[in-house]
């Protein structure tokens, strides 16, 4: 039986519930229920009038029967009729039964608006604070619109009581964080925060919320805020714990004021003023040096408040990260919490720890924790904790201490938790690549890994061994011998075998020497675990098995009979079937040479961006490891490993298996490959021939690692950082466009739509429409990925003269793309004068972090701004004849491009934009055309004349036109297009 | 199969729980009560696959009994296993109540053991479980050696369900054929659908191994006899009435374990060996040609936006020599009803707020007369503009005749070895017809 108090219980209440509670079953509750109802209904009817108290009393049970789960549809009227009742209680339970059953369309929201406008402006604080809980309560868009006007003015008027401050304070947050747009703060802004001034610390504890909110939204205008706070903060820290009598805490003065005080200051950056400033790195220091003082009593919310206050600092010293001094005595601070019996501080401790061991200031001083560190990931019972110990060993990990911590994190690895070892071993892969001194030992490691975890390691860790082990030349042999000697373990993982399998194929020559590794050797080796693979090893090592025909000739028959026995010839699985089958004809019919050719030895991989580091991101969300990433980039670039190579922050893992080949000419790929990568796609190709013939080209395995051939990736993986190494390309420096861009500019001569531009991130798709000397065009920039692009944005510069040829205005575009989505941006462009070049489209923007630099030619062209001119024939040869100045003319002649289909060549002439002249020139085959340029300064007339010639496969091209700038011009573009 | 059998208290809290195989877990309990019990929304369904186990529960009062599987078993099978497992504990210790169950938990765990073995059922007969199953109540007879082999032969023999050596002075039988008939009738007084679920429920104490065989006015025996002109067609005036009609249509039936299938297949003929004591004989539901007893008229007027009119007649449909008995009829009343005035002329009526419905009962009734009951209600007008859904009126009543038709024709008693016949036993035949959900829309 609850509790009654005598004067202002409801006894039927009482009663009423405790019948409910007392319930044996759901249906016995219903029908106690439905009979309540119904003795409301009763009473509610209207014959007689009901006092307060009863009132109060059924809207009461109503409420309470609503939140037992049924649905109430009467006694609204009732309640809002409580509203104007003037005892505390009637009131209260009419707000109450309001804020909880009242929708927004209900009709009588007018009547409760009227309600509370009357409270609000009595002089009754408990009312005001009623009816401002209860539209905080309500919090819906109608009610935003009815009193957000209202609010403000209570909230910043003098006479209000310091409750209803709090109060409004509150309700204000709310209604901004429901319709921003509705809460202007305008005029009232700095008396707002002037209400960190207050001398209630309630009051300012409720404006501070409101406060941080809106600053996030809009902080230049609450900039003046950072002052009061610090102000604030450095009277609150420096006071004894008795000064705040309410507002003390465990001894700890007014700590969730001072812990949201210094989250407001984490919106913005470190003050400018010196005065501040210094007082603020007071207020930091003493809250730091409070932390070394013994506690002043042993309850444990002593100890939290405490430390809320000290976490909330440090956050504030992260971000500030400027103040060498604080982040080193956090950092110390931070230490001393590593080896805390609280398991959550240990938590936050090393949490907070990795965002230090970013910071350049306190990266040293992290580090001196290492054997704590270590101890924890051994020691710590909670996984959580352990995973971030891990996090942080990953975080704190240089080239001083990278082969500790990985040799511990391998050995952490046999006992590691089944959740964060597929993590686990992408950060050993990750660090054993990134601070991989001499390769040896990177080879041992990673195939340590695949020993102690295969399991966990996923196929971009093994891919990345291959592509590093083939780029570099020195540790082949290394790699070959100790992959042999694991292989020889009686029970190993399939991604060894996988490893294995690749490695000697390519490299088992090297190691061939050894009788104790005779290629013979090697292959009973290998298939001897064959047998236990799954189907795509299986294949992997079929492939093995055609290079060693190659490589060793003298394997052949053994091999060959391999490649025959029915368990490969006639397997069941079609893909290997078809490698046994086309193996063996390839082994026994091609001659040696034409063997070398095909199966030789695998290229080296371009430059990208590892894998590895790719799937560690994708694993934590994007940004979480990017940061990271950046900041180490920035650190340790042009510290080791060769310096000008690995200024490229997306690619730092790359660029340490650098070799000479390609990274210097990817941009050229297309244009001109270099040898290697020539080689590369002629083997690449070769062997997709041979599949190929057979039907089937899904050659995984080898595709998997075979190099790119598409500028569009290399250019990623060239994507320029903002890191302050030398970059390693030109495309950072000089927005020079893209090789093709040319060639882009050439399919857009005769066409207004379709698809610019597209790679593995980016689509540009335009549309454009011309009249006149004016024309607009709409980009559409798509992005592939599931990632968002951000700091998107687009530049379009006129280069040179075509400044005052051509005037093109660009609305801004959303700087956020989200993943799939697409925006659209629009162009107008005004053509001034005739004109040759086209302006430049430049694209900056973040994927995971690293910045994308991408350069186009937007494709406007000169013929855009024809404007078709119909004449008859006489006239066109008049007018022929009247340009026969040698310079109006531009003949040229060339060969065709494509097939010389008549209407081909009549869509191709009609996209132009000129007028295409039927029966004018004598000979049919020849097509004339007539159009007038417009440009804003004149007009320029030109004549087209194209004579086919089938037999030749030539064009003769004429132009004449009243500018000889404008005939080159034409010429030129349209030579392109036949 | 039955991987195991649990049983709830209505707060969820496990009262007993057995498990017969290993495929089901502990936390299998638990998942029950987290999902079923304790559901959010009420479970309705009576089948519910959670993590690739399925739960058969029934709910008896509050007590909620589950069975548990991870095969694709029958289900039809585990609920009538779930009913026949009541029935045992009912016969047992009474109601099946919280209380009686933790009383019996011992007894209840070695019925468990008895009539579910690795998840089969086996033996459900009460009459043989309690002559070795005994625990407070039941009293064991037998003592000696000889007698407990006794039971070990007939439990494991051909005839499990009849001991023998069963001797009575007056040689009795009793059969009770009970129905309950469904109806759903339109307010114009359409029938919309409408079927009769029966049983024949006996009770017998007669000595030694009796055959029976038991004849009823099943139509397909009925045509086959008409056409075949056979001549033993005796037994049919003696038990049966005569009048109405002639023969009836069964759509289908089930037949207690002690009747030959064989039999019947091939004559249609139910012959059997009974058990001793009560048992239900068959089962059967019939579709075609039922005697409605009730006609319910409705007349619902709605005057304004706060008041009803409602007007009820019923129409009683049977010879006027009978009398139907415990008649209540259930009128629903709109949810926002604030106050009722009811006029009847024969029972009592009253308005029931906790039910939403205003119940009228009358003790009896005769054939071929009717009765009617007159209601204001005044409404509460609410701010919702949803229609009351308008809720079927619902009829209770029992009557002394069966609803389908059916008549039972003969009852016969053969044994051989002992000394009385046929017209030795005492024949009792008694037809009771029940409602079932007997509902008219208005």
């Amino acid at each position: 039986m609850p509790a009654v108090s005598k004067g202002d219980g409801m006894r039927g209440l009482a009663v009423f519930i405790s019948d409910i509670r007392n319930c044996k079953s759901k249906e016995a509750e219903i029908k106690r229920i439905n009979k309540e109802l119904a003795n409301i209904r009763s009473k509610f009817k209207g014959d007689k009038a009901l006092d307060g108290y009863s009132k109060k009393k059924y809207v009461c049970k109503l409420l309470f029967i609503f939140l037992l789960g049924h649905d109430i549809d009467f006694g609204h009227m009732e309640a809002v009729n409580l509203l104007s009742s003037n005892k505390y209680t009637e009131k209260q339970i009419g707000y109450l039964f309001i804020s909880v059953l009242v929708n927004s369309n209900s009709e009588l929201i007018r009547l409760i608006n009227n309600a509370i406008k009357n409270d609000l402006s009595s002089r009754n604080p408990t009312f005001m604070c009623l009816a401002l809980h209860c539209i905080a309560n309500v919090g819906s868009r109608e009610m935003a619109e009815a009193f957000a006007g209202e609010i403000p003015r209570i909230l910043v008027a003098g006479d209000t009581m310091d409750s209803v401050k709090q109060s409004a304070a509150l309700c204000l947050l709310r209604l901004y964080k429901t319709s921003p747009d509705l809460v202007l703060m305008g005029e009232w802004t700095s008396r707002v925060v002037h209400l960190l001034n207050d001398q209630h610390m309630g009051v300012v504890t409720a404006a501070i919320s409101l406060i941080t909110c809106l600053s996030q939204k809009n902080p230049d205008e609450f900039k003046t805020c950072v002052s009061l706070a610090v102000s604030r903060l450095s009277r609150i820290v420096s006071s004894a714990s008795t000064d705040l009598q309410d507002y003390t805490y465990y001894f700890v003065p007014a700590p969730w004021l001072s812990c949201k005080l210094l989250r407001l200051l984490q919106c913005y950056p470190p003050p400018e003023d010196g005065a501040v400033k210094g007082r603020l790195v007071e207020c930091l220091e003493t809250i730091l040096n409070k932390a070394q003082e013994p506690p002043k009593s042993k309850k444990v919310q002593h100890s939290n408040a405490k430390n809320a206050i000290l976490f909330e600092a440090i956050s504030l010293i992260i971000h500030y990260d400027s103040e060498p001094n604080l982040l080193v005595r956090a950092c110390n601070q931070l230490g001393q919490f590593l080896q805390h019996r609280e398991t959550n501080l240990r938590y936050l401790a090393l949490e907070s720890m990795c965002t230090l061991a970013s910071s350049e200031f306190s990266h040293e001083a992290v580090k001196t924790h290492i054997e704590t560190v270590i101890n924890a990931l051994k020691t710590e019972r909670d996984v959580s904790v352990r995973q971030r110990a891990a996090d942080l060993l990953y975080a704190m990990c240089d080239r001083s201490n990278a082969k500790q911590i990985v040799a511990e994190m391998l050995s952490y690895l046999e006992t590691a938790d089944y959740s964060i070892r597929e993590e686990m071993v992408l950060k050993v892969a990750i660090l054993a690549e990134k601070y991989a001194v001499d390769y040896s030992w990177y080879v041992d490691t990673i195939l340590n890994l695949i020993r102690i975890a295969g399991d966990y390691v996923s196929e971009e860790v093994w891919y990345r061994v291959i592509q590093i082990v083939i780029n570099r030349d020195d540790v082949q042999g290394y790699a070959a011998k100790t992959v042999f000697e694991a292989l020889q373990a009686p029970a190993c993982h399939e991604n060894m075998v996988k490893v294995g399998g690749y490695i000697l194929g390519e490299f088992g020559n090297l190691i061939a020497g050894d009788p104790r590794s005779s290629p013979l050797v090697q292959f009973n080796l290998l298939h001897s675990k064959f047998h236990l693979c799954s189907v795509p090893t299986r294949a992997l090592l079929l492939s093995a098995y055609i290079k060693f025909i190659n490589l060793f000739p003298e394997t052949k028959s053994t091999i060959q009979e391999v490649l025959r026995s029915d368990s490969q010839i006639r397997n069941s699985d079609v893909e290997l079937q078809q490698r046994a089958v086309e193996y063996l004809k390839l082994s026994s019919i091609a001659s040696t040479d034409v063997l070398a050719t095909v199966l030789e030895e695998m290229p080296p991989f371009p430059e990208r961006e590892s894998s590895i580091l790719a799937k560690l991101k994708k694993k934590k969300g994007p940004g979480a490891v990017s940061v990271n990433e950046l900041e180490e980039g920035k650190r340790e670039g042009g510290e080791l490993n060769g310096g000008g190579e690995r200024g490229d922050s997306s690619a730092i893992a790359a660029s340490n298996a650098s070799t000479p080949s390609p990274s210097a000419d990817l941009l050229g790929i297309r244009t001109g490959p270099p040898v290697a990568a020539a080689a590369a796609s002629s083997a690449g190709s070769l062997l997709v021939d041979v599949f190929s013939e057979a039907g089937i080209n899904d050659d995984g395995f080898l595709r998997d690692l075979e190099p790119p051939t598409e500028s569009s990736e290399s250019l990623l993986a060239e994507g320029p950082g903002d890191s302050d190494s030398a970059p390693p390309s030109a495309v950072s420096e000089d927005p020079a466009p893209l090789p093709e861009s040319n060639e882009l500019l050439n399919k857009f001569v005769c066409k207004n739509n379709g698809v610019l531009f597209e790679n593995q991130l980016l689509q540009i798709g335009i549309k454009s429409e011309y009249r006149q000397n004016l024309g607009r065009m709409y980009l559409f920039y798509g992005n592939k990925t599931s990632v968002q692009f951000v700091n998107f944005t687009t530049t379009v510069t006129c280069p040179g003269e075509l400044q005052s040829q051509l005037n093109v205005q660009t609305k801004l575009v959303e700087p956020l793309i989200e993943g799939g989505a697409q925006v659209q941006q629009v162009i107008n462009i005004e053509c001034l004068s005739e004109f040759t070049d086209a302006p430049l489209l430049n694209i900056k923007f973040r994927y995971g972090g690293a910045l994308q630099n991408l350069t186009l030619k937007l494709p406007v062209t000169i013929n855009k701004f024809f404007q078709p001119t119909e004449m008859a024939s006489h006239d066109f040869f008049q007018r022929w004849k009247q340009l026969s100045l040698p310079q109006q003319e531009a003949q040229k002649i060339f060969k065709s491009n494509n097939a010389m289909d008549p209407e081909v060549l009549k869509a191709k002439l009609l996209g132009l934009g000129m007028a295409l002249l039927e029966n004018v020139d004598p000979n049919p085959e020849n097509f004339v055309c007539a159009g007038v340029i417009q440009t804003k300064a004149q007009q320029v007339g030109s004549l087209l004349r194209l004579e086919p010639n089938t037999q030749a496969q030539m064009y003769r091209l004429t132009l004449r036109s009243s500018k000889d700038t404008v005939s080159k011009r034409l010429c030129e573009l349209l030579a392109e297009q036949f | 199969m039955i991987g195991g059998l649990f049983i709830y208290n209505h707060k969820g809290e496990v009262l007993i729980s057995r498990v017969y195989r290993d495929d089901i877990g502990r936390n299998a309990v638990d998942a029950f009560r987290v999902n079923v019990i304790h559901a959010r929304q009420q479970v309705r369904s009576p089948v519910n696959n959670i993590a690739r186990t399925s739960f058969f529960h029934i709910k008896r009062s509050n007590i909620w009994l589950a069975a548990v599987t991870k095969q694709n078993v029958n289900a039809a099978m585990v609920f009538e296993f779930l009913y026949k497992m009541c029935d045992v504990m009912a016969a047992y210790f009474g109601k099946i109540s919280e209380e009686n169950i933790k009383n019996n938990f011992v007894l209840i765990y070695e019925l468990l053991d008895e009539i579910l073995d690795f998840g089969y059922p086996q033996n459900s007969e009460t009459g043989a479980l309690k002559t070795f199953i005994t625990q407070q109540g039941v009293k064991s007879q037998h003592h000696t050696k000889e007698e407990q082999s006794q039971i070990t032969s007939q439990v494991t023999g051909q005839i499990g369900w009849r001991r023998e050596g069963v001797k009575y002075r007056r040689n009795e039988i009793y059969l009770d054929v009970l129905e309950s008939v469904n109806l759903l009738m339109s307010p114009q007084g359409q029938v919309l659908s409408a079927h009769v679920s029966g049983r024949v429920v006996m009770k017998s104490y007669l000595s030694g191994m009796p055959e029976c065989k038991f004849g009823m006015n099943d139509k397909i025996v009925i045509d086959k006899q008409g056409k075949g002109g056979t001549t033993d067609d005796t037994g049919k005036s003696e038990l049966g009435g005569s009048s109405g009609k002639q023969s009836i249509a069964i759509d289908d039936c089930t037949f207690h374990q002690c009747v030959r299938l064989s039999k019947f297949d091939s004559e249609r003929s139910i012959s059997f060996i009974p058990p001793d004591g009560e048992y239900e004989l068959m089962r059967y539901r019939t579709t075609k040609d039922i005697i409605l007893p009730f006609r319910v008229i409705p007349l619902v007027r709605e005057v304004g936006r706060t008041k009803l009119e409602v007007k009820v007649v019923i129409k009683s449909n049977f010879k006027p020599s009978l009398l139907a008995q415990k008649i209540e009829v259930r009128i629903p009343t709109p949810l926002n009803t604030s106050g009722v005035q009811v006029i009847c002329m024969k029972g009592k009526a009253k308005y029931k707020a906790s039910e939403n419905a205003i119940v009228w009962k009358i003790k009896r009734m005769a054939g071929m007369k009717e009765s009617q009951i007159s209601a204001e209600i005044e409404l509460l007008p609410t701010n919702d503009k949803k229609k009351w859904a308008r809720p079927p009126i619902s009829m209770n009543f029992e009557v002394p005749f069966a609803p389908s038709g059916l008549k039972v024709r003969y009852l016969k008693v053969f044994e051989s070895k002992l000394n009385y016949s046929d017209h030795d036993v005492i024949k009792w035949v008694r037809y009771i017809g029940r409602s079932g959900i007997y509902e008219t829309r208005c």
